[in-house]
């Protein structure tokens, strides 16, 4: 088994996860033997081989940067879960008084 | 001629007749629309290859086609659009302004995008007619439809079998009739493998010749927009029209190079290489059989088969395992509860995405993310990523090599006919299996098609993969079109 539980509950707060405790137990197993599987890769010798950059042949290059016209405000907020003032709601991101 | 008796012929016609009798005025779009969103009516509750049905707006679509069709038989100088009222299945991972993007998962019930997407677009530029929105898995990360929020589809071929995945939806439906033709992604054999399950034609399309805007990111080096269709032909009718440069996706080309293909029904000159790395152990004997028949074929019409040697193909899977999840963590940040898809209310902002991640995401997006942030995490980068992107440099060597001595590769789609659903129920290691012969191509970037070449003794398709270098898309669809042109296995459709 590679990962420990503590391993799992700081991977889940890397990627934000709340996980159950089961979903811990679970993962813990199933994570371990894809990152076990994954291994394999250790086996090759890529001293010197080039890490690939991009998969675009031929390059591509930038466009122009021109201002263009933004998608319509009320469009883009219809999606929010909560919205207040045209803006985006969140919880409190400082600590302190609302 | 009753208006029954129409509508059960319609569906059957290919998109390319389809768009024949609309031109000769044979039957109106609102009639073939209608004829499909009937048949959407009579089976899709059985077969779930729709998520959403956009009857109304299909229909006024309709209307519009055959009112710009009758303009055109009054004043013959008209200009009409190439796709002008042929009804298409959307995956849905591709933004269609005003229909809902679920893709897949809990976590966007209620998305509604206000955009469409670019190779959407300029479908509906051609004057397509969307019936609607088809069932994936959860943000294309499956290889069935099972990891789907909203239920598995099952197969036309046999219902107690998957559809593949993670296009499973729009393979379903264009197998069924549901559909003449529809859109999927391929990220690591999503149109490939759904093809290959289903009896269908499906083209991977090469990296950089589809715009990916408005595509819903999972693994953005690897991600593809592609067809299912019929047949060779209809596919190229659609990729035709979709691909192209993009100013909203810096990764389209804007001058797609020209690859020699072959032209006409002869394959005289074709080299095609055969990889050993692909006939291994637990590919099945019939599908072995199957495609090795298709190959025969394809020598029988001109061409030249040789055995070459793609060395690294065992290191496809791990490379894939590590690169897609290191992309999809990064791409599936953005689902956080704030600007949009589901929240979880709570007092603290790190806990309410939390909450918000860990109710909206299931089982196999939760994986794939935590395996991403374990492998770009500090300490093990260099070790995971590093060493992936390292051997996927070989992997795209070994096809760089092969196709300075052969025009394409040939080999199997899928390992296996379709599976039965809930067959690898407990084991995610066992499902990726099923894509070993598909994420090569995505690592490299290059294109794919799979075609069906037969069946196997339970009456399930066997899909034959082709493969070639960068931009040789047409290629494929040309070698495919000479051996569909001999063959009669695309024709065949499952009893429903």
């Amino acid at each position: 088994m590679l990962l420990s539980k503590d391993d799992v509950e700081h991977i889940a707060l890397l990627a934000r996860l709340h996980l159950s405790e089961e979903e811990k137990e679970r993962y813990r197993e199933q994570l371990s033997n894809i990152l076990d599987h994954v291994g394999k890769l250790q086996e090759l010798d890529t001293a010197d081989v080039p890490a690939m950059a991009s998969i675009v042949v031929p390059r591509s290059r930038l466009r122009p940067d021109v201002p263009a016209e933004a998608m319509p405000r009320p469009e883009l907020l219809a999606n929010a879960p909560e919205t207040a003032e045209e803006q985006f709601k969140v919880p409190p991101v400082l600590d302190g008084d609302a | 001629m009753s208006a029954a008796k129409t509508s059960t012929a319609l569906h059957e016609l290919s998109a390319k007749q389809a768009l024949a009798g609309l031109r000769a005025g044979a039957f109106s779009s609102v009639e073939l629309t209608r004829a499909y969103l009937e048949r959407i009516e009579q089976h899709n509750s059985r077969l779930n290859a729709y998520l959403y049905v956009a009857s109304e707006t299909a229909l006024q679509a309709a209307a519009a086609a055959d009112k710009l069709y009758a303009k055109a038989r009054r004043k013959p100088e008209t200009r009409l659009p190439s796709l002008l009222g042929l009804p298409i299945a959307v995956k849905d991972v591709l933004a269609v302004a005003g229909m809902p993007a679920t893709c897949g998962s809990l976590i966007l019930e209620d998305f509604v995008p206000s955009y469409t997407a670019t190779s959407v677009q300029r479908l509906l530029d051609a004057g397509v007619v969307i019936l609607g929105k088809t069932n994936t898995d959860e943000f294309a990360m499956g290889s069935s439809t099972e990891n789907s929020a909203y239920g598995v589809t099952h197969n036309p071929w046999d219902e107690s079998r998957v559809p593949g995945g993670s296009s499973g939806g729009s393979a379903a439906a264009v197998a069924a009739r549901l559909a003449p033709v529809a859109l999927g992604t391929d990220t690591g054999g999503s149109v490939r493998q759904p093809a290959a399950f289903c009896g269908l034609t499906g083209l991977k399309t090469t990296y950089g010749r589809v715009s990916r805007y408005g595509l819903v990111a999972y693994g953005s080096s690897l991600d593809t927009v592609g067809v299912l269709a019929r047949d060779a032909v209809d596919a190229e009718l659609i990729l035709k029209v979709m691909g192209g440069y993009d100013p909203r996706d810096a990764t389209t080309v804007e001058k797609a190079p020209k690859l020699d293909k072959p032209s006409g029904r002869s394959l005289a000159g074709l080299k095609i290489g055969v990889p050993k790395e692909y006939f291994i152990e637990g590919l099945t004997a019939e599908v072995e059989s199957g495609v090795r028949e298709g190959i025969r074929q394809l020598e029988a019409l001109g061409a030249k088969a040789v055995p070459v040697s793609l060395p690294h193909t065992e290191y496809a899977l791990p490379v894939y395992y590590i690169i897609a999840p290191a992309e999809a963590s990064a791409n599936l940040a953005r689902f956080d509860g704030v600007r949009y898809g589901l929240r979880e209310e709570q007092a603290d902002l790190i806990e309410m995405f939390k909450r918000s991640r860990g109710a909206g995401f299931g089982p196999e997006v939760k994986r794939r993310i935590m395996v991403g942030s374990y492998a770009l995490s500090s300490g093990y980068y260099d070790a995971y990523y590093g060493q992936a992107q390292k051997v996927r440099t070989l992997i795209r060597q070994d096809f760089d090599k092969v196709f300075k001595k052969v025009d394409i590769v040939a080999a199997p789609a899928t390992p296996s006919t379709a599976f039965r659903i809930g067959a690898h129920g407990n084991d995610p290691l066992e499902m990726y299996l099923e894509d070993v012969f598909t994420l090569p191509a995505n690592l490299a970037g290059v294109p794919g098609l799979s075609l069906c070449a037969g069946f196997d003794s339970q009456g399930l398709p066997i899909g034959l993969q082709m493969l070639g270098p960068h931009f040789a898309d047409e290629r494929l669809l040309a070698v495919a079109k000479a051996y569909q042109h001999v063959t009669d296995w695309q024709t065949r459709q499952p009893a429903l």
